[in-house]
């Protein structure tokens, strides 16, 4: 059970990545590298500030601002000096493992010692389950700690998605997922689509850095390297919302990428559980990714071709 | 309202793919004109409308709009004055967001927009009133998203948007072109509605010598990137298709001769 609880936890904080590539990916049409620096970034600030005694939601939020300064950085190479987007989100993401590296001072840093965002657990425990060890649920037996933790990442998440979603109604919001859409009409509707562009980039690798700043302290360590494959460990959240939703519709989209993300999860870990060797997870990754981008032209020709036959 | 004066523009240059699309275009158009333009294949017509709008900046000359010296104006501020429709019904409207978010985001073209929401009750009625007098029925598929749209329906909403705060400048780029004869049709009728009830200061490319000599009360012709003929008044309202005709009839020739006597010279002295 707390295998299972732990597995949902990490997939539901994962959802603020798939959130933020969703974001890059989806409404930008924007493969955003960035996001593989900025997962690191904000696991990085975080630790460091938590590690000095700063309080947990201050050392997230600073996360927060340090991944949109590293998005809007993309943003700026993109659209100010013209330099091709898959190029500018590299660009950006080599530079950041330096930066990750310098404010980390080390490759890994442990934060066992730590207050850190799960130590409310605790407090949530006692208020809310008086502060009993485990309690029962459908005949298993739950860890009150791990499941209080869950409850935490999970309102964070419903908080984030829901501000998102009211944010992407309003007029910016608007002019932002249009942008992505279709920039001359944008350009021809007196919005500035460069300046869009900078600011959903931002968005994006922010929630990405809360993302890892949350994991970070979840985990109890930073790690430099904690940030390899996520983008298409992000994308494969996505991908697997979109399937499970079939709209277009902005709130169910955002929906399905944190469901995708605590589904992909949760198949990771039984696959892990049936023997999957950790070290094949990011080639099965990207083999899935492969296949769920080509799938839908393929089916797309396969039908063509059986009516054309017909 | 529109003063463009002696402006060059060309592509690519000092290579091999180098094309001087406009060469010197001076053009002066009044507040309330309504401009047809004609011109052979890459005469620069469309480069000409790109030119106003800001798609790039010109080489050599200047653009002035309601007495602001936009030369220099990046694209999305001139919107502020401009409405344009292009020749292609996918270049004007979001195709993954509804009728209803497209029409909201043209509200506001050229204005400063805010955090507040898109889309509120006023504007949604309003949005409704407006779309009826398309009379395709769209005003009951507000919440659709405008890609399930046939080319005619997105080039008459893309329309509405362009006119919806009303343009010091409207451009319109063989915005039927695309469309199947009756929805062509149906658009140029509703674009005379719209430009005639707001007397619109108006810029028509068109490929059909009918509608650039029905339509409007001038009518430019471009030819390798310069004005050939410019009519207006009675002369203008005397023009037939036939007349046009025979004047490309006219362009076309001196063409060859321009050609034949380069033959000559070529062959003589080089
Ligand atoms: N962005 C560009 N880069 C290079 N060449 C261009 C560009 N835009 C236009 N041209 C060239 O400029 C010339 C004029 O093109 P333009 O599109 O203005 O012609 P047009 O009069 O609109 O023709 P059509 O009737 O085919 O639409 C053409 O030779 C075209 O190839
Ligand atoms: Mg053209």
């Amino acid at each position: 059970m707390s295998l299972l609880l732990g597995a949902l936890t990490i997939g539901i904080i994962l959802a603020l990545l798939a959130i933020g590539v969703f974001i890059s990916f989806r409404i930008y049409d924007f493969p955003d590298m960035t996001a593989e620096g900025s997962i690191t970034l904000g696991a990085a600030v975080a630790s460091v500030l938590l590690v000095s005694g700063v309080n947990p939601v201050i050392a997230t939020l600073a996360a927060l601002l340090a991944g949109s300064v590293a998005g809007a950085t993309t943003g700026i190479i993109h659209t100010k000096f013209n330099v091709n987007g898959l190029l500018s989100g590299i660009l950006t993401m080599t530079a950041l493992y330096s930066v990750n590296l310098h404010i980390m001072g080390r490759s890994n840093i442990p934060l066992m010692n730590s207050f850190t965002f799960t130590d409310w657990a605790d407090d949530l425990n006692s208020s809310l389950f008086g502060g009993v060890k485990t309690f029962m649920l459908i005949g298993h037996e739950v860890p009150v700690h791990d499941f209080s933790i869950l409850l935490i990442t999970f309102s964070i998440v419903v908080t984030v998605s829901l501000l998102l979603f009211i944010f992407f109604n309003t007029n910016i919001g608007t002019a932002m997922r249009a942008t992505g859409d279709n920039s001359q009409m944008v350009r021809a509707l007196g919005i500035n689509d460069g300046t869009m562009k900078i600011f959903g980039l931002a968005i994006s690798n922010g929630l990405v850095a809360v993302s890892g700043a949350l994991l970070c302290q979840y985990q109890g360590f930073a790690d430099v390297q904690m940030g390899i494959g996520m983008l298409v460990w992000g994308l494969a959240s996505v991908i697997i919302g979109e399937s499970l939703i079939g709209t277009k519709r902005l709130g169910h989209l955002l929906t399905g990428a944190i469901f995708g993300a605590v589904l992909f999860r949760l198949l990771v870990a039984v696959a892990l559980r049936l023997g999957l060797d950790p070290n094949d997870l990011k080639l099965i990754t990207a083999c899935f990714v492969f296949a769920a981008l080509i799938l839908p032209t393929l089916i797309k020709k396969l039908k063509s071709r059986s009516i054309a036959t017909q | 309202m529109l003063e463009i004066k002696d402006i060059y523009k060309t592509f690519n240059p000092g290579t091999i793919n180098q094309v001087k699309s406009l060469q010197g275009i001076t053009l002066s158009i009044e507040e309330g004109e309504f401009v047809t333009v004609i011109g052979t294949n890459g005469s620069g017509k469309s480069t000409l409308l790109n030119a106003i709008a800001g798609g790039f900046t010109v080489d050599q000359g200047s653009i002035w709009i309601d007495g602001n010296d936009v030369t220099h104006w990046q694209e999305y501020k001139r919107a502020k004055f401009i409405g344009r429709v292009f020749q292609n019904p996918f270049s004007g409207t979001a195709p993954n967001l509804s009728i209803a978010e497209n029409l909201s985001l043209a509200a506001y073209r050229g204005l400063p927009r805010g955090f507040g929401r898109v889309l509120n009750k006023d504007l949604r009625n309003q949005i409704i009133d407006t779309i009826k007098t398309l009379g395709m029925g769209l005003e009951d598929r507000l919440d659709n998203i405008i890609g399930s749209l046939s080319g005619g329906q997105r080039q008459a909403l893309t329309l509405l948007m362009a006119t919806w705060l009303k343009p010091k400048l409207l451009l319109l780029d063989e915005h039927t072109a695309a469309l199947d004869p009756k929805s062509a049709d149906q658009v140029i009728r509703i674009t005379e509605r719209i430009v005639s009830e707001n007397r619109l200061t108006t810029f028509m490319v068109t490929h059909s010598m009918q509608q650039a000599v029905d339509l409007g009360n001038r009518l430019v012709m471009l030819h390798r990137g310069r004005v050939v003929h410019d009519f207006s008044g009675s002369e203008k309202n005397r023009l037939r298709p036939e007349d046009l005709m025979a004047r490309f009839e006219e362009v076309r020739r001196a063409d060859r001769l321009d050609q034949s006597v380069a033959d000559l010279l070529k062959r003589r002295y080089v």
